[in-house]
């Protein structure tokens, strides 16, 4: 098994987007369906105390999509938006909306490249641009928030590891 | 819009963050700060006083000269939000690896066949 690749995080202080880039050991094609099909996206989209719903996925551009995430208590956090376009391997464009927030028409853009690299690897750089700085690092800070909630659980389940042992 | 004082705001632009750079491990007079730039004396007095106001200078008098000293707490809570999103996205790509694999040891066999 190869090293493991490392997801690297761009936020540079002050601007409204975010990078974040990561090369995989499949090629182009393999991950830009990982990325489109509904059936593959679920198995690895979402962090693990939730499970994924999807509502609506588009099968090319213009076409609507939304997704839920449903916390093991039943809350429901759902995201929307519309794809821009979907040109396979290479490239996916699409709007972002969280309804969580308390007011609507806070919308990203997400501009997904698929670059080809030698040896059948990809190299993913995924660039959200948001209408504000503040919206920007409320994203983040949420994405950080649930972070800390999934850690937590994965130390729960650790913990009830250790316990049974002793 | 009010103007927003925090960490973020002080590492926005680049003079600044060449400012906290300088003076990470020394305490400078202006003169001093001001002689590594091009800028003006007093657009360099004027980051320094948005890195005071933001909290990651402080302006210490000594005689008839002040100095700036760094004081770099809070970069701490920048890397901080910015790491745990990245563990998020990292935790999310591993299980996408796995699932690569899989679907390229699939396609392996289909060839095969």
């Amino acid at each position: 098994m190869a090293t493991k690749n490392q997801t690297k995080i761009v936020a540079e202080p002050g601007r409204q987007e975010i990078f974040i880039i990561r090369e995989f050991e499949a090629p182009r094609e393999l991950v830009f369906k990982a990325f489109t099909d509904p059936k593959l996206l679920v198995r690895w989209l979402g962090v693990c105390d939730m499970t994924m719903k999807i509502d609506a996925w588009p099968s090319g551009d213009g076409g609507y999509w939304r997704f839920l995430h449903v916390d093991n208590k039943g809350n429901e956090f759902g995201f929307h938006g519309v794809t821009h376009e979907a040109t396979a391997p290479e490239r996916l464009i699409r709007t972002f909306e969280f309804e969580g927030l308390p007011e609507r028409g806070h919308v990203a853009m997400e501009t997904a490249i698929f670059e080809a690299l030698p040896g059948e690897r990809t190299r993913l750089t995924v660039q959200s641009v948001f209408r504000s700085v503040a919206d920007r690092d409320g994203m983040v800070q949420s994405g950080m928030e649930r972070g800390v909630l999934e850690s937590h659980e994965n130390l729960d389940v650790l913990l009830e590891k250790e316990l049974q042992l002793s | 819009m009010r103007t927003r004082r925090d960490v973020f705001q002080a590492i926005a632009d680049p003079t600044r963050r060449e400012i906290i750079n300088l003076i990470a491990y020394q305490s400078l007079n202006l003169n001093a700060i001001a002689e590594h730039f091009d800028v003006s004396r007093p657009a360099i007095s004027q980051q320094i006083k948005i890195l005071a106001e933001c909290g990651l200078v402080v302006i210490k008098k000594q005689g008839r000269e002040r100095y700036c000293e760094a004081s770099l707490g809070q970069l701490g809570e920048v890397s901080q939000w910015i790491e745990r999103y990245r563990q998020l996205w990292d935790r999310q790509f591993s299980k996408l690896d796995d699932l690569l694999e899989e679907m390229k040891a699939k396609g392996r066999t289909r060839k095969k066949k």
